[in-house]
């Protein structure tokens, strides 16, 4: 076992460990912190398979985030009031219907907004991302059928079959279980043919289709996995904080995910859990300091773009073994 | 629907256009001279927003504040250019998303610690208050002219600047070949800090001026920053007369978008339904613009050479 399969070992469990101890003693809001690491780490991951793994610096996950946790919402809000929306279709309060009609609707999107935006590259693609964010952001805002710029409640959290996801612990396992399963999925997808080849159209992508690949296809099949993965994590953070708004969809949710990459480790497996970690972590105990925590936020994070690349991952693990 | 009323929102929209002009002139040259892409550019028109409402408070004169706006941004410019943006040159733009990110956090968080959180407000001139009289028999405020009048004279400043002097051809030549440029003997890192500074200054600039028909407030410069992105983006990016036509485009299809389109849709679907609706895809209009330019050019409409 290498020193980054021990790390990323250690860190699944203490994640795990984390919110067991903090049930035994009564801590319930630690909980609550860990499954809000575990989600994070999970949107973050979907980012990381476009962005560490594709090169392709999305500065718009942000609506994939927001669809899913809109997904969560409006799916609820249906069934509860007992309204039909669109075709008929009744809403649903269980988590696996819910993610699946998440995933979709952001695979979908993704291959909208994918076409138009991989026809770009670089600073040109970052900002189309982000444009892109900000119109669904904008028509989150200004469509009033769904509360608008108010955002919209879930009054009960949706259900996990045979769990009771109104209990913390059981929610954070929920949450952890998926973002298990992702990371599993992430490292499969890394080590399979279709990820060497994403890996190589990073590296160069004239290279890749000067031997009879072609990088818009395989490119766009990652973004569309990235957005769906994210949405899954805006589903499950919906129900986390049982309330859905159009501030999941705004630029700062985008720019955060980022940071959570790079504050882990750009395209490593568990960079996006470290980063995460180390954010949530970070947001806790400035904010218990002092009010401005933003602003030595900031100064963290300029000095570890400056002076720690790698991130994370980078100073425990060593350098990542593919450039 | 007037013909007085068209124009007066035309005008605003050609208003916005050369506010936009101003933001993007700056991120533009930024973007085309050093390679890089600057977020906090909107924390520089907020610097720029704060130090004119600041300095009139104190003398009671805009036009200090305004000579204000202009030496703070382009000091704060300078300042984030040696301290930070300068390291960041040779890095990917990954990275460079990332650091000025961090640096609208500090921003943002260090103005608010200074003003507190209460919008401050900006009192138009009394040499610019009042209105003019407009074919068709509109009054158009006189502040919002000048303001336009404003927008044409940088813009055809910095035209000359870099057309016709010594500057402006150092800054051509470092858009064309950075490593040549610094060959031939130009001390590129005080060009560097030039064209940061004077970008920074422009977005002070267009902050002031805003500052008296809105809020100045903590995050004011968010959503023009965004703007300005998209502009670039269809103007082409590094292209500052892009810059120009791309702002007016925003500037003007945003505005009378939402203008006309809530008209347009009463004659498809019932009024109370055509006001959300119409608001909902004039929000979204500018970017609908922009995907679709993209589609077409995917380096905009006047893409640089580099």
């Amino acid at each position: 076992m290498n020193r980054e399969v021990s790390i990323n070992a250690a860190m699944a469990l203490a994640l795990l460990a984390v919110p067991i101890i903090a049930l035994q003693i009564g801590q319930t809001f630690t909980i609550t912190l860990a499954t809000r690491i575990a989600i994070l780490a999970l949107a973050a991951t979907g980012l990381n398979l476009a962005l560490g793994l594709g090169g392709l610096v999305s500065f718009g996950h942000a609506a994939f985030f927001g669809i899913g946790g809109y997904a969560a919402g409006i799916l609820s809000a249906h069934a509860l009031s007992g309204e039909p929306m669109m075709f008929g279709f009744e809403g649903s309060q269980s988590m696996p219907v819910i993610w699946l009609v998440a995933a979709v609707l952001a695979g979908l999107i993704g291959l909208g907004i994918g076409v138009v935006s991989l026809r770009t590259s670089g600073v040109y693609f970052i900002m189309i991302t982000l444009a892109f964010a900000q119109m669904i952001f904008y028509f989150a805002i200004s469509w009033p059928a769904y509360g608008g710029e108010d955002g919209l409640s879930i009054a009960v959290r949706n259900g996990f079959p045979g769990l009771n996801t109104m209990r913390p612990m059981e929610f954070f396992l929920v949450a952890y279980g998926l973002l298990m399963l992702t990371l599993g999925l992430f490292s499969l997808i890394r080590s399979s043919r279709f990820g060497a080849a994403l890996q190589a159209v990073r590296q160069n992508d004239v290279r890749v289709a000067s031997i009879g690949i072609k990088p818009f296809p395989i490119r766009l099949t990652a973004f569309v996995l990235s957005a769906m993965i994210t949405a899954l994590a805006g589903a499950l953070y919906a129900d986390l904080n049982r309330f859905v708004s159009p501030s999941m969809f705004s630029w700062h949710m985008s720019g955060e995910l980022i940071v959570l990459i790079i504050l882990g480790g750009t395209g490593r497996l568990f960079g996006p859990l470290a980063g995460a970690a180390l954010y949530v972590i970070l947001e806790f105990v400035l904010g218990g300091m002092t009010e401005r925590w933003q602003f030595f936020l900031g100064l963290i994070l300029l000095a570890v773009v400056l002076f720690a690349r790698g991130g994370v991952m980078g100073l425990l693990a060593g350098k990542a073994r593919h450039g | 629907m007037t013909f007085a009323l068209a124009l007066e929102q035309l005008l605003n929209g050609v208003q916005l256009g050369f506010m936009l002009f101003l933001m993007a002139a700056g991120l533009t040259l930024v973007f085309g001279v050093m390679g890089l892409i600057n977020l906090a550019h909107g924390s520089l028109y907020m610097v720029g927003a704060f130090a004119c409402a600041a300095v009139a408070a104190a003398t009671g004169s805009f036009w200090l504040g305004l000579a204000a706006s202009l030496a703070f941004a382009a000091g704060a410019g300078a300042l984030m250019e040696i301290t930070v943006i300068r390291r960041l040159y040779n890095r990917d733009h990954l990275e460079q998303v990332l650091a000025t990110y961090a640096l609208i956090l500090i921003f943002s968080e260090g103005t608010r610690w200074l003003f507190g959180s209460f919008p401050l407000y900006l009192d138009i001139p009394p040499l610019l208050q009042g209105a003019v009289s407009l074919p068709g028999g509109a009054q158009y405020p006189l502040y919002r002219l000048a303001i336009i009048i404003t927008g044409a004279l940088v813009a055809g400043g910095l035209y000359l600047l870099i057309s016709r002097t010594r500057l402006g051809m150092r800054i051509r030549a470092g858009e064309s070949d950075r490593e040549m440029i610094a060959a031939l003997g130009v001390d590129i890192r005080t060009l560097y800090t030039l064209v940061f500074a004077l970008g920074a200054a422009l977005a002070g600039l267009a902050g002031a001026m805003v500052g008296a028909i809105q809020s100045v407030q903590v995050g004011m410069g968010e959503p023009v920053l965004i703007f300005a992105f998209v502009v670039i983006i269809i103007g082409g990016i590094g292209s500052i007369k892009g810059a120009f036509v791309g702002a007016l485009t925003v500037g003007v299809v945003d505005t009378m978008g939402r203008f006309l389109l809530p008209q347009i849709l009463t004659l498809f679907v019932s009024p109370a339904d055509a006001k959300p609706m119409g608001a909902a895809i004039a929000s979204m209009l500018i970017y609908l613009v922009m995907a679709f330019i993209l589609a077409v050019k995917p380096r905009g409409l006047f893409p640089a050479q580099a």
